[in-house]
């Protein structure tokens, strides 16, 4: 059974004079000890889906559809539900470690806090499981260290001390909103490989947004392709770098620099930019940038298809 | 004879930003940027500059405009030292050299419209040219950019990422640079938007016989563009190669390392390569490790390494390619 079920989910917009859609019927879950990667280019809605998923859109957005986690309906829950899930059985990873721990307390105060408020510890077991969450996450004498303010740490080791902190709780599933890509490469490695540590030894499944395809290969079980909030392609990670089917998944691996591969200085660009969704389009949203358009694409919505097993892909060309 | 020397040559450049000390008796202490930095840069060539974020990349680049007074060091341009050079011939000089810079939005004024942007060179070094005649090369270099000229009276907001950029590599090439620095040029872009930006690059390079110094923190982008690549760490050159080789045959191993841990976009490939992941992080430049910078992470240190400094030379078993490293 799945962790985490989405059913038909969409995120929209107020604006003063219009309503936009950021994500359109998407549909996903989340198996216990999975990976899923959901990757997309900025504005494809990977961040909202996330956001949604917990109740924590911004003021002026809304979202429709089901959010089944452990078999309970999770979207649009009240406050007081989410609290008691958000930070324990789901935890949050962002971007910006720096943006999401408070600069002007200790992380032991901050990392305290969550034990004392979702499992009611006292501090001093509370600082104890602190120090031992830290070790975890390899985090070199973490009984003094843990005393620290954020600034004394260096950016990976904010991201550890983020890791830990969602960790310790021992949520069922991770939500990682691009945990890596504020980190330089040779520690974006050491992140990654401690989140296939994790997974290996919690069995705990994590929901992994990127920008980077690299990065999917690398960790990732399953992996959903999005693109102007929809979801374009589904596959296992395998399939997709092997055999993508959607002209846009094609495109996306094509036009990536790739250092093992030896071959002129001019990359297989994809032309043109992505849909603006102020703008009301028709038809498939890939569509000015597709070669293989054809008269169905500009006027038809595209629909989901399932090829065979799990894949599944929302084109009009006869993919099978 | 002017093509055999390079274009740019750069002899121990060194830039040491001073910094306070914590008490007023104490000795002013130095944040070391850029230690001690050499290199050429030949006329029509790519060269790649990688490292990691503080290892001084950008420091160097905005001194090669002496945007950056440098500490010490000789920046020879076109067979002029630019450092001590005064003012209004630096001025001159320096029409030939153009920087592209990372945050596309960030560095262009919000207020002017993308014509005054992209003439502004042409303003201050071509006083003579009519208005007609600045508006006509505008357009002609929108056009060559890949922007549609009838966009000229808008404003930078108006332009996506990838426009904005393309709006920022118009204004560096208007005055026909011979030298164009890119720092992070496509690092703010989506990955389909940094296809279109480097082969945009690579295109007017030919066609303008450019020189370019193409940084980047990302390896794959940088081997991808550049006819030679230098890695930097902690202030210093650890390597420099032809690009194909540098990937194939690494001698440092901090070029190695940070080529193992590059991500690759294939499950079977990323399955089948060695994996010995860096421990640790860049250290800070204030309090640099002695010796060898990358002894305290690198796997294969040995006493020397943190008794004596290594030099970049040609390693016993090549005869191309620099490297910095007692173990070559």
């Amino acid at each position: 059974m799945s962790l985490l079920s989405v059913q038909n989910l969409s995120v929209f917009f107020e604006l003063p004079e219009t309503q936009i859609c950021a994500v359109k019927d998407l549909s996903f879950s989340v198996r216990s000890s999975e990976i899923l990667g959901i990757v997309g280019e900025s504005g494809s809605g990977k961040t909202q889906t996330v956001l949604s998923i917990l109740g924590l859109l911004a003021s002026n957005g809304f979202s429709k559809g089901s959010v089944r986690f452990d078999g309970r309906e999770i979207l649009n829950a009240d406050a007081r539900e989410l609290n008691n899930i958000r930070g324990a059985k789901i935890a949050m990873i962002f971007q910006d470690p720096m943006a999401s721990l408070n600069p002007y307390l200790r992380i032991s105060t901050q990392m305290v806090e969550v034990l004392v408020r979702h499992q009611g510890m006292n501090s001093k077991e509370a600082l104890q499981r602190v120090i031992e969450g830290l070790d975890q996450v390899k985090i070199a004498e973490a009984h003094k260290r843990v005393h620290a303010y954020p600034h004394e740490f260096s950016g990976g080791m904010r991201q550890r001390v983020m890791i830990a902190m969602a960790l310790l709780c021992k949520p069922s599933l991770i939500i990682a909103d691009e945990p890596t890509t504020a980190l330089d490469v040779t520690v974006q490695a050491q992140i990654l490989a401690l989140l296939k540590e994790l997974k290996r030894d919690t069995n705990v499944s994590i929901l992994l947004v990127t920008h980077d395809l690299g990065v999917v290969a690398e960790i990732c079980d399953h992996v959903l392709v999005m693109y102007a909030g929809r979801m374009m392609e589904y596959a296992e990670v395998g399939e997709i770098f092997e055999n993508p089917y959607h002209p846009y998944t094609q495109a996306l691996l094509r036009s990536i620099p790739q250092i093992d591969r030896k071959k002129g200085k001019k990359l297989n660009m994809i032309p043109g930019n992505p849909p603006y969704l102020l703008h009301k389009f028709k038809g498939c949203p890939f569509s000015d940038r597709c070669e293989n358009c054809f008269d169905r694409c500009t006027t038809q919505d595209i629909e989901e298809k399932r090829l065979g097993g799990e894949r599944r892909v929302a084109c009009h060309l006869n993919l099978a | 004879m002017r093509l055999s020397t390079p274009l740019l040559q750069v002899d121990d450049m060194v830039v040491h930003y001073p910094i306070e000390s914590e008490n007023f008796f104490g000795r002013n202490r130095f944040f070391k940027a850029v230690s001690g930095v050499s290199f050429d840069l030949n006329h029509g060539e790519i060269l790649g500059l990688v490292g990691e974020s503080g290892c001084g990349k950008s420091t160097l680049a905005r001194t090669l405009l002496r945007l950056v007074e440098p500490s010490a060091g000789k920046i020879v341009f076109n067979g002029e030292n630019l450092v001590g050079l005064p003012p209004k011939i630096l001025r001159r000089t320096r029409q030939k050299i153009q920087m592209i810079f990372q945050d596309p939005l960030a560095s262009l004024n919000p207020r002017m419209t993308v014509g005054t942007i992209i003439a502004e060179p042409l303003g201050v070094y071509h006083k003579h040219l009519s208005r007609m005649e600045i508006r006509k090369q505008v357009r002609i270099m929108m056009d060559r950019v890949g922007l549609s000229p009838d966009q000229i009276n808008r404003y930078p907001h108006q332009f996506s990422g990838g426009q904005c950029q393309r709006i920022g590599i118009a204004r560096a090439l208007i005055l026909q640079p011979d030298l164009v620095v890119c720092d992070e040029p496509v690092s703010a872009l989506d990955v389909s938007i940094q296809a279109q930006i480097i082969n945009l690059l690579v295109d007017l390079q030919r066609e303008m016989g450019l020189s370019l110094l193409f940084i980047s923190h990302d390896l794959s982008i940088v081997k991808q563009i550049s006819d030679r690549i230098m890695v930097m760490y902690l202030g210093k050159l650890v390597e420099i190669n032809e690009a194909n080789a540098l990937y194939r045959m690494p001698k440092h191993p901090y070029t190695r390392a940070l080529i193992q841990a590059i991500p690759i976009p294939d499950p079977k490939r990323a399955g089948n390569r060695p994996h010995q992941t860096l421990s640790g992080e860049i250290p800070s430049p204030l309090n640099p490790p002695n010796a060898c910078t990358f002894h305290p992470r690198c796997p294969h240190v040995m006493a020397q390494c943190r008794q004596e400094i290594p030099i970049l030379k040609v390693p016993y078993d090549s005869d191309r390619g620099l490297v910095a490293c007692h173990l070559v």
